[in-house]
Order: structure tokens, then sequence, then C-alpha cells
């Protein structure tokens, strides 16, 4: 608050204000203004989701890795994802991203009501998201297409001696391990999107502050944009 | 916050079309998924993905307008996992046998040949 001390005694009219907003209760005293403190957090937030990225991309690594090894059973053994419904999930997720593009406008204009409007489209995305998911899920483990040694199908082409290749199971290892890591980031976002919700049905964000949901829609879009690797890599290519 | 100078109402609009144009390359993508163009799927749907991401990256995420030092950030990441990838991959694609040798019978029973100078030790042509 040193800052602010300077302010009050060279401040003719002892306001304190010197004009860079320091009478929002959201400034703290460390940044000299609001631009640098949003600035700041943004910085902060892209750094982590460079960390994101690399988090993911071991995995596509790995995935890049074993496809190459076992060409011919990952290609029969993505013949069990159904299309229709990645691509379902992939609309359900790019329209989300674009209702939550919508609510950092909103916020940074002021309007509260579109603001959580578009926060609450956007966690139904999420839940429509989560539910296809669970239907995919389920219908997986219903026919043992499991991870690594819990792999139980039956009728694969390649066999070795008598067991399906490791191939298989590989391919359910990443599809599990992948899918259930963005699932869980969905989860995570769920909570993130509720919690700004709430705090802008308050009024708690206008267009001198908004960091949160900005730095939220961030995160949010880029579970999107893995999301747009995931889909083609494991319905699409052949 | 220097998107405030902005127009709201064209930036909407922005979005809009950002959408419009994820929504047709996501049909454009899984429509291309059933011609088969033999190791180009991979390449085709890989390309169309990186469409995808970009605009997300430009547009929903601000990066087009925003501080430069964000897009830095976010091409540093995906530099040093297009790194990771490159060496992994050369790794893999330089060694003559990847396949572990007890998974697949075909590749486990390498050639007798110079048996004479070398111990019975699975042979690496590197």
């Amino acid at each position: 608050m040193s800052t602010s001390t300077v302010d009050l005694q060279q401040d003719p009219h002892g306001h304190g204000d010197d004009g860079h907003g320091h009478d929002d209760p959201h400034h703290q005293h460390h940044f000299t203004t609001m631009e640098q403190q949003f600035d700041t957090s943004k910085i902060g937030m892209w750094l982590f989701l460079a960390t994101e990225v690399l988090l993911f991309g071991g995995l596509f690594v790995g995935f890049g890795l074993m496809q190459a090894r076992f060409p011919l059973e990952f290609k029969e053994a993505h013949e069990h994802l159904q299309r229709p419904l990645g691509a379902l999930n992939t609309v359900v997720l790019l329209f989300s991203s674009w209702t939550m593009v919508m609510g950092v406008l909103s916020a940074r204009t002021n309007q509260r009501k579109k603001l959580v409007v578009f926060l609450l489209i956007t966690i139904l995305c999420a839940f429509v998201f989560l539910g296809v998911k669970y239907f995919e899920y389920s219908h997986k483990f219903e026919e043992g297409l499991l991870p690594g040694h819990f792999y139980k199908h039956v009728g694969d082409k390649i066999q070795i001696d008598g067991h399906p290749s490791p191939g298989y199971a590989t391919f359910f290892s990443f599809y599990f391990m992948m899918t259930g890591l963005h699932g869980i980031h969905i989860v995570v976002g769920i909570a993130l999107l509720a919690w700004i919700a709430v705090r802008g049905s308050r009024g708690e964000f206008n267009s001198n502050y908004y960091t949160p949901v900005d730095l939220v829609g961030l995160y949010w879009h880029l579970v999107d944009l893995i999301w747009i690797y995931l889909f083609p890599l494991y319905y699409l290519i052949t | 916050m220097s998107e405030h100078t902005h127009n709201p109402k064209a930036e909407a609009a922005v979005y809009a079309k950002t959408l419009i144009t994820l929504l047709i390359l996501t049909a454009i993508t899984v429509g291309a998924s059933y011609i088969n163009f033999g190791a180009m799927n991979v390449v085709v749907a890989l390309t169309i993905a990186t469409i995808k991401a970009t605009l997300v990256a430009l547009f929903f995420m601000h990066l087009l307008h925003d501080k430069p030092v964000n897009g830095l950030i976010a091409a540093a990441g995906f530099l040093f996992l297009g790194l990771f990838l490159m060496f992994t991959l050369l790794d893999f694609d330089t060694r003559e046998n990847p396949k572990p040798f007890n998974l697949h019978p075909q590749v486990a029973a390498p050639a007798a040949a110079p048996a004479a100078t070398a111990p019975a030790v699975t042979p690496e042509h590197h």
C-alpha cells in the first residue's frame, strides 16, 4: 500500500485516486495498474496451458509410436469407436467454446445476465459431452474392450498363440488414458465454470475486472483444442 | 484489456463466423474420413485439425490481438512438443527391429548365417 500512501500525499484532493483504478477492490497493491495485473495473470495462465500441452503431448507421442508399432491392430481396434458419437461430442465442445467466448465478451461489456446464461449453456454442453462419453465407455466395458490385461474382447483378427495381439489392449490403454484425462479436465472445467457463474451472478465482474472469466475461458478452449486432435486420431484415421 | 476499444457487436460476429468455420471443417474432416487417401489419411486429418486448433487459438483464445508474449508461450509449448515427437520418431524409424521380439514370432527368428563369429545374441543391424 506504499504507493497509495504516496498518492495520498501528492494528491491535493486527498482521494488517493491516480486514475489507475486503485479504488477497485480487486486491485492488488503490488501491481501498478489493473491492466498490468490482468496481463500478469494471463501470462501465468498461458504458462500453465503450455505445461498442459506437454502433459497431453507425452500421451500423443506414445500413441503415435504404438500406432506405428501395431498399425493393423490399431486400425481394427478403432473400428469399435463410433464415429457419429465422436462427431457429436466435437460439435458439442466447439459450440461450448463459442458460448464460453461469448460469456467472456459479456463480462467485459458489463452484461451480467448474459454472462450467467452463456456460462450455464457451457456447463450444460459439458454435461452432454460427459453423458455421451459415459454411453461410449459403458459400451466398451460390456464388450471387454479394456486397457492392458483387463482386455477381454474375443474375435480379434490378429492372434498370437491363441491370444489377441497386445496391440489391441495397447490401443484401449491409450484410449482410456487420453480420453479419461481429457474427461477429468472437463469435470474440473465444470467446477470452474460453476464457480465463475456464481460469482458472475453476484455481479462481481465488470469491464474493469473479469480476469477469472477470461482465464477459465482460456482453460476451456484448451480442453476443446485437445479434443480437436483426439477426435481425428481416435475416431477418423483408418 | 486492449480489446476494450473493439466494437462488441463486431467481435461477436467474428466469434460466430469462427464457430461456423469450425463446424464446416468438422463436417469436412468427418466426410474425408470415409474416403481412403491411403498413407495421406493421417496427413489430411491432422492438417484439418491443426487449422481448427489455430482458429480456436487465434480467435477464441484472443491470440490474434493479444500481447505477443502469450502467443510466444503457446508457440514454445508446441515447439517443444514438436522436438519431442521428432526425436522420438527419428529414434523409432532408424531402428531395424522396433518390435519387442517376444510379441511377433515372425521377427524373433533372425538369420543364423554369421553365428560363427558372434555369440547367441539377438543381432541388431545399425
